[in-house]
């Protein structure tokens, strides 16, 4: 069953040569969707193959799949699905030159991600993660606006010298290994217990490169290019890399931290990870409270997300489980809010929370969806991301870092309001045609515009302003609202998406199973 | 022979690439700075040469070559292109000349602290030299820090690309030739990107000065 490692490299690079040289815009479109597949089935015949307790390796173990690796390709390939059969019709299409590089990229950008995790070599892995900066760097600046050139420069800037920090610190634990006889950067050669490496060279080493992956990860305080990028990236881009981008760094750390665990002990990343996973859910609390773009908004969702994981991570063995779905349940909610939130800036032609008022009366199906994404993003059971920081924070209790997970729990309630004012103020209320009815017969009948206001007004402050200005016209024709039910899109992978999260925290056999065994890769026994 | 010459060449080879990282602070004109690059590219293969001799591996001269041609020849000539098309990118960095070079010298001998303790139980030549590395990395962050200009940060860039590779070269005899691939090809990628994105600034602003990007906060 070896080929499966291959083919989500392979194939999505030929995926992306088709894409290039295809003359018909179906083929072009369709490439990222059948890549993503490829990616997906390749991930789930792994996890078949490693759940029949045998480790496929390819390329004198280059390339190798244990529990964890076969897990988080699915993941991408999940995710990566999602993002790009929910996209499907996004505008993409610049018009001129490289129409088929936007796809191209795309494919390229999940090869890259796919290598990331099934990478042996720690040093393989780094190049596919500066891999996925690469081919993500036009996609981010895809849209040729000042506001996207700036967050691309940031983004690549940021991402590239946090990557090379990585590489500085993978550097000096290939350094640290020569004691072992022949200095290696075999993930399952480090990993092994009792190995004669030089602590000091592994704890610089390891500190060096979860600070640079966790650059990558969007842990403050090196987040700042996070909501620049993610916001300015056409929808399905930043589905991608909210969801699982994100997550592949986040894969990396963890493998990291086994291997300088081994040797000196848990403590000192620990301190780290906790460190930024608290920062990094103060940064998202601070800035939620007062967010006016939404897109916006879920980028910084997914820095408290990733912050929560890294503090899971910190926590250790007792967590990494709930870590793991977690990187499942954000990653498939992500990208449907994302797939989501590009249809409405697509109609509504505006990424303003304040501009995008009463969408469930004026747009239902759209707004349907988000706020059921959003409940499920919020951390309402029975989505899996409920039950993941749920189980982080009592993990963190039961293993003596009630502190930290005490602080963590009053900044995601902190999170919990906030977004869920946000996304009321998104979808509920009255819209705009029937406070012109409700006060043009308040005009009629000499009735205070902003009485008026009052009674209809879950916002009064923008009803009160619509009103009175329609008071002063008069003139206002009262048309009935026709709500749009279309979803303007396929709405089949959101479906599919928010109801495997729904469901996954309830199957034990194989979720449950494959959870425990990733963990256990990562010496997280029970 | 060489064993006896082999300290003095470290020597000479790693004293450039400081000297060369250095002058990069110190001068403003960014065909200087692309020039001194283009010097401490080659510094850096020769290093990587002397190493492969000293430990006879026919790999790691093979690494050398490669050095020579992305840091030496290539890189420099993208950036060069890049200069050529505008007349006046004179750099008026954040800090003066005589503080950048008061930090690069503080900075300098914080690596050699910080080496000494990693490095305690080395005795090698090559280990000896290894804090110039760290120097490299950290003078490259000064440049990313306190430059104005896209193509003076693309500058701190390579420096630092170029401080990890004398740390892995100078630690380890360097990684793999595949990975040593890998990395080389990434930098010269991540390096096209930012040209084409700063060629997309000088289009819409009219220059290439980061300061301008300052839409997108919250």
């Amino acid at each position: 069953m070896s080929f499966a490692l291959w083919t989500p490299l392979a194939l999505p690079a030929l995926l992306a040569v088709l894409s290039l040289v295809a003359p018909s815009p179906a083929v072009r479109r369709l490439s990222p969707v059948a890549a993503s597949v490829v990616v997906l089935v390749s991930g789930l015949l792994l996890v078949s193959v490693v759940l029949a307790d045998q480790v496929p390796t390819l390329g004198d173990g280059l390339l190798r799949a244990d529990a964890l690796s076969a897990y988080m390709l699915t993941v991408v390939g999940a995710v990566g699905l999602v993002s790009t059969w929910g996209g499907f019709g996004h505008a993409t299409a610049v018009p001129g030159r490289f129409t088929g590089s936007y796809d191209a990229l795309i494919s390229i950008f999940l090869a890259a991600m796919s290598l990331a995790v099934l990478a042996d070599n720690i040093g393989l892995m780094w190049a596919a993660v500066e891999a996925t900066t690469i081919a993500t760097a036009f996609l981010v600046g895809h849209h040729r606006t000042p506001r996207s050139l700036e967050a691309a420069w940031k983004y690549v800037i940021l991402g590239s010298v946090g990557v090379a920090i990585a590489l500085l610190g993978i550097v000096l634990i290939y350094a640290a290994s020569r004691g072992t006889g022949e200095a290696t950067l075999s993930w399952l050669v480090l990993s092994r217990a009792g190995l004669p490496l030089d602590p000091a060279l592994m704890r610089a080493g390891g500190a060096l490169a979860v600070l640079g992956f966790a650059t990558k990860a969007g842990l403050a305080p090196m987040h700042s290019w996070l909501p620049d990028a993610h916001s300015q990236a056409p929808a399905p881009v930043s589905g991608l890399m909210s969801g699982v981008l994100l997550a592949v760094a986040l894969y990396a750390i963890l493998r990291i931290q086994t291997i300088t665990d081994a040797v000196i002990g848990p403590d000192f990343l620990r301190i780290m990870l906790s460190v930024g996973g608290l920062l990094s859910l103060f940064v998202a609390a601070a800035l939620l409270i007062r967010q006016r773009d939404f897109k916006r908004m879920l980028a910084y969702s997914s820095i408290e997300h990733m912050g929560m994981m890294a503090v899971g991570a910190a926590i250790g063995a007792a967590a990494l489980p709930a870590v793991l779905l977690y990187v499942l349940g954000h990653g498939l909610t992500k990208a449907t809010l994302f797939v989501i939130s590009g249809r409405i800036l697509e109609v509504e032609g505006t990424p303003k929370i304040d501009d995008v008022r009463a969408l469930l009366v004026r747009r239902p199906g759209l707004a349907v969806p988000w706020l059921i994404a959003m409940a499920a993003l919020i951390g309402f059971p029975p989505f899996s991301i409920f039950f993941s920081e749920v189980s982080i924070i009592v993990a963190g209790y039961s293993t003596g870092m009630g502190l930290v997970a005490g602080i963590a729990l009053v900044l995601l309630l902190v999170i919990f309001a906030s977004l869920t004012r946000l996304t009321v103020a998104m979808t509920i209320g009255a819209p705009a045609g029937t406070v012109a009815a409700a006060a043009s017969a308040a005009a009629a009948a000499a009735v205070p515009a902003v009485s008026a206001a009052a009674l209809t007004g879950v916002f009064p402050r923008v009803d009160a302003d619509a009103s009175v200005t329609l008071a002063d016209t008069e003139s206002i024709p009262e048309e009935p609202i026709v709500p749009d039910r279309s979803g303007h899109g396929p709405m089949l992978p959101l479906i599919l998406a928010l109801g495997t999260t729904a469901v996954v925290a309830f199957i034990a056999e194989p979720v449950g199973t494959l959870l425990t065994r990733a963990a256990e890769v990562l010496g997280g026994i029970q | 022979m060489f064993t006896t010459i082999y300290p003095q060449l470290i020597g000479l080879c790693t004293g450039t690439l400081l000297l060369t990282s250095a002058l990069m602070v110190w001068r403003h004109s960014l065909l200087a700075s692309i020039r001194l690059l283009s010097v401490q590219g080659f510094a850096l293969a020769a290093l990587v040469a002397v190493i492969g001799l000293e430990e006879g591996e026919i790999e790691v001269i093979l690494v050398s070559v490669l050095v020579l041609l992305v840091k030496g020849v290539a890189l420099p000539w993208v950036l060069a292109r890049e200069t050529h098309a505008t007349t006046r990118t004179d750099e008026a960095p954040r800090l003066n000349p005589t503080a950048a070079l008061l930090t690069v010298a503080l900075l300098t001998i914080l690596s050699y602290v910080v080496a000494s303790r990693l490095l305690a139980g080395e005795t090698s030549i090559s280990a000896h030299a290894a804090p110039i590395g760290l120097a490299m990395v950290l003078i490259g962050f000064l440049l990313l820090v306190t430059r104005r200009q896209a193509g003076s940060q693309l500058i701190g860039f390579l420096v630092l690309d170029n401080g990890i590779a004398t740390v892995a070269f100078l630690t380890s005899g360097g990684v793999p030739l595949f990975l040593e691939l890998g990395i080389s090809l990434d930098v010269l990628l991540v390096v096209v990107i930012l040209y084409v994105f700063a060629g997309r600034m000088r289009n819409k602003f009219g220059n290439t000065e980061i300061d301008q990007l300052r839409k997108l906060h919250d």
